[in-house]
Parts: C-alpha cells; sequence; structure tokens
C-alpha cells in the first residue's frame, strides 16, 4: 500500500451541504472523505459494486471488532463476512453507525418547512430522500436501505444506554480514509445527523479525493492486525478474488 | 423498565412453542399483542416486522434507537419502522433490557467472529432466509435489515466498547408487542453456540397472542 502523497490523487471533488453522490470506488483506490469546515455530517452506505445484495452490515461491523463507533484501525463488513472499506486513517476519532439519518418528518419537525417552491435549491433536503435518490440511480430502493455510517459525527451512549450528540467532535480539515477492499458502491450525502441539536437547517459541505493506495490488507496491515477477526476477514474477502491470504 | 402484564395466557387465541434453531412467521393485526416468553432463560428471539400491506415498510434499529435517544429496548419502546412510523409498542416486560444492535448471526459472519471452520453452524441468518424464500413472492435477503434481539444483552461503554455478555433473562421471563400496524412477525430462535447470548444452551421459546382487549 502507498502512503498518501499528492501525486497519487486521481480525481477531487465536493459535496455542498445537503448534497448526495455515488459512485464506484474500485479495490486498490482510496477515498478520503475531508469535513472542509468543520461540523460536517457525511452519511455513507457501501454496496459490493458486483453484486449489490451483499452490503455494509452495521451489526457484524460492530460486533466483530466489539466496537460501538469507527475510526482508523477498524474495517466496515458486509453481510457475507467481507470487508468493504478499511479505515487507513482518520483525524476525527469517532463515526457514529447507529443513529441512521434524518427523514422527511423529521427535518420539517426541527427545522420547519423548506421547500423548494420558496428556498429553490437551498431547500430543506433529507436524508433518507437523499439515500433514496442515489439508490435509485443504481436500480436500488427502500428494500437496500440500512443501517449506515455517519462520519464526522459523535454520539456515545451512557451506562444506561443514553444516547449523547456531541457538537463540534470534527474541526475544518478533519478526514477520514476509506481504503476499498472489493470494488464498491459508494453512497453519500450531506445531511444534518439526526440528532444534532443545532436549531437551523445548516449542512456543511466535504471534499472527496480519490488516491491511488494500492491494495492493502497484507500481514503487516494495522486493519487486519487490530483484531483476529480482521485477519479472518481479510482471508474471506482474499477468497472472493481467488487470492491467498495475503498479497 | 419492568412492566408485568395482565394478560391471561387461558384467554389467548394463539399459544404454540419454538423450539431453539426454528424460525417463526406469523400475522400479528392491529392492536394485538405478541408475549414471546423465554422458557428456560437467556434465550436471544431474533425479530424483524414488516408492514402486512406494504413489506418495503420495515422495522428499523436506526430509527428506533434515535426515536427514543436510547439503545436499549424494553416496556414504553416504540419499534420504529424504516418510514419512520411506530410498528409495535413494546407494553410489558418482565426482562428489562433488550439489544437491537446485535444484529443476527450468519455462517459468514461466525467466520470471522470466531474460526473459518465455523461455517457448518446453524445460525439465524439461513432461518430467515428458509423463512422469506417460504414466506411469499418477492421476499429475498434485502429484506433482512438489523434485527431486534428479544433478551440479549448487549452492553455498550461510554469509550464505544461493545460486548456479548451473559444474558440478563431467566426461566420464564417475557417480552409483550402490541402492533400498531397490520405486521408479519418474523422470528428465528437462535441456535447460537459460539457466545453467551444463549448460555450456550439453545432452548425453546412460546408464543401466544391476544386479540386486541
Amino acid at each position: 500500500m502507498n502512503a498518501f502523497s499528492p501525486d497519487l490523487i486521481v480525481l477531487q471533488d465536493h459535496l455542498r451541504g445537503g448534497e448526495s453522490g455515488s459512485f464506484i470506488l474500485r479495490r486498490g483506490y482510496t477515498l478520503r472523505l475531508t469535513d472542509s469546515e468543520g461540523g460536517a455530517n457525511v452519511a455513507a452506505l457501501f454496496y459490493n459494486a458486483a453484486e449489490k445484495l451483499e452490503r455494509y452490515n452495521m451489526a457484524d461491523t460492530l460486533k466483530a471488532q466489539h466496537i460501538f463507533y469507527l475510526t482508523a484501525g477498524y474495517v466496515c463488513y458486509s453481510d457475507m463476512g467481507r470487508i468493504l472499506v478499511s479505515l487507513t486513517a482518520d483525524t476525527c476519532g469517532w463515526h457514529d453507525t447507529v443513529c441512521g439519518v434524518s427523514n422527511a418528518a423529521l427535518v420539517r419537525e426541527k427545522y420547519g418547512e423548506g421547500r423548494y417552491q420558496e428556498l429553490r435549491n437551498d431547500f430543506y433536503r433529507n436524508g433518507r430522500d437523499r439515500f433514496l435518490v442515489e439508490l435509485g440511480k443504481w436500480g436500488l430502493g427502500k428494500r437496500d436501505l440500512v443501517a449506515n455510517i455517519n462520519f464526522f459525527s459523535k454520539v456515545t451512549a451512557d451506562g444506561d444506554g443514553q444516547l449523547h450528540f456531541h457538537p463540534g467532535a470534527s474541526h475544518a480539515g478533519a478526514f477520514v480514509d476509506l481504503r476499498a477492499e472489493m470494488d464498491v458502491l459508494v453512497v453519500l450525502h450531506t445531511c444534518p445527523h439526526p440528532l444534532d441539536p443545532h436549531p437551523d437547517y445548516a449542512p456543511r459541505p466535504a471534499a472527496l479525493t480519490l488516491w491511488e493506495s494500492g491494495i492493502g490488507g497484507g500481514p503487516d496491515d494495522p486493519c487486519r492486525l487490530s483484531r483476529p477477526e480482521n485477519a479472518r476477514g481479510f482471508a474471506n474477502t482474499a477468497r472472493h478474488f481467488c487470492q491467498s491470504h495475503s498479497h | 423498565m419492568l412492566i408485568p402484564s395482565p394478560l391471561d395466557p387461558a384467554q389467548a387465541i394463539y399459544d404454540q412453542i419454538v423450539p431453539a434453531g426454528d424460525a417463526w412467521m406469523h400475522p400479528l393485526h392491529t392492536g394485538q399483542t405478541l408475549r414471546i416468553v423465554d422458557l428456560e432463560g437467556n434465550q436471544a428471539v431474533d425479530t424483524l416486522f414488516y408492514n402486512a400491506h406494504d413489506p418495503s415498510e420495515r422495522y428499523s434499529a436506526p430509527d428506533t434507537v434515535r426515536a427514543q435517544g436510547n439503545l436499549y429496548l424494553t416496556a414504553g419502546t416504540r419499534l420504529m419502522s424504516s418510514e419512520g412510523r411506530a410498528m409495535a409498542t413494546i407494553t410489558a416486560d418482565t426482562c428489562g433490557r433488550h439489544d437491537t444492535l446485535g444484529g443476527a448471526c450468519a455462517a459468514e459472519s461466525n467466520q470471522v467472529r470466531y474460526a473459518l471452520e465455523k461455517r457448518y453452524m446453524h445460525n439465524c441468518r439461513d432461518s430467515f432466509l428458509l423463512a422469506l424464500a417460504n414466506g411469499g413472492p418477492g421476499f429475498s435477503k434485502r429484506d433482512l435489515p438489523s434485527n431486534i434481539n428479544f433478551f440479549m444483552n448487549v452492553p455498550v461503554t461510554p469509550e464505544g466498547r461493545l460486548t456479548f455478555e451473559d444474558g440478563i433473562s431467566e426461566p420464564g421471563k417475557y417480552v409483550e408487542l402490541t402492533a400498531a400496524m397490520d405486521l408479519i412477525v418474523l422470528v428465528s430462535n437462535c441456535p447460537q453456540l459460539n457466545n453467551p447470548c444463549n448460555a450456550y444452551n439453545p432452548t425453546p421459546v412460546r408464543m401466544l397472542i391476544w386479540d386486541c382487549a
């Protein structure tokens, strides 16, 4: 695997606040998500691009790694015991994957009416609708919508299970690197986190940087070594490509 | 929250035992109440709900924990759908805490969690897939989002650690829920032998249904 260097960048893009996007991230490439201004929420779903019935599984990701959140060294599991993406770098430290996304009713209740009719392209977009729009472009729909990741959003649980959203957990310039371990359909949007208490609809932008990292998961890979489970996850993923355990 | 039920099993319109490792798929009409009894204690009961009239609306773990601002399910919890609507409410609970983060065991996740050689072991996802295949046209793996694990104990720490612990349930403890819409209920009575979610000894559960009071 290559260390990040500007000459490895193959594509740069950005999402305005409340925007969405979807694309194929090829195996051997890494997507860097950057919180451009601080306080962003980047909601994400991952699918095996070759067989989109295989998809991100929140439960398997958490229980295989004994975690309640994501940061560098952890991986995102599919429902088939394989790794979709690995978090190879992270300057934020905590990414929620439990709280899901907002829907139209929740956004109306929190922020009031914000229709296209009056606001044009500043209208109040919601997470569920943005996911459905992007999924629709790939022939997917409501049945493909599962628990997602909310990058740059920190939500903790106290001893009684009560959830706490931490405003300001991410700073301007914070980034997370997602290395694709197979060809992955990435679906993103930048609508506010559903538990963000900010009273105004003020979604923040994010930058997308695609760089040629090379294929990871070898014997010394930190994501492989972080948990014994992940060695088996990488082995399952290598089998998917008819490769030996390490490369 | 521990709330016992006033309902009398003699008045139930349905009363069946589901053996360990079996699936159970059954309609639950608006206003009907389903009781799941953990007959021998510490038995995980993996459960999903679908809107009987449009199964693309289904149980949503993220919507449920977000709506109540809490990870654990108990009496008073509204079980939310993917459309943000209440599908059912937990009306009685003598166990006190149920999980919705741990998902269902599967042949492939058992390989990751325990050993590549564990693939042969019976698991909840196999039960779910077979029940969905037999359950009517159009159901498939697409219809398996994160489920509820009744009677299962998956504590999360403030530092963000998550573990599967010994259960807090005991023989005879039960949970009861009342349907807020016409539902299809899908259950896998968990056969997992690799962790303490069933006390390493999967056992039967009892399903009772009452018509609306």
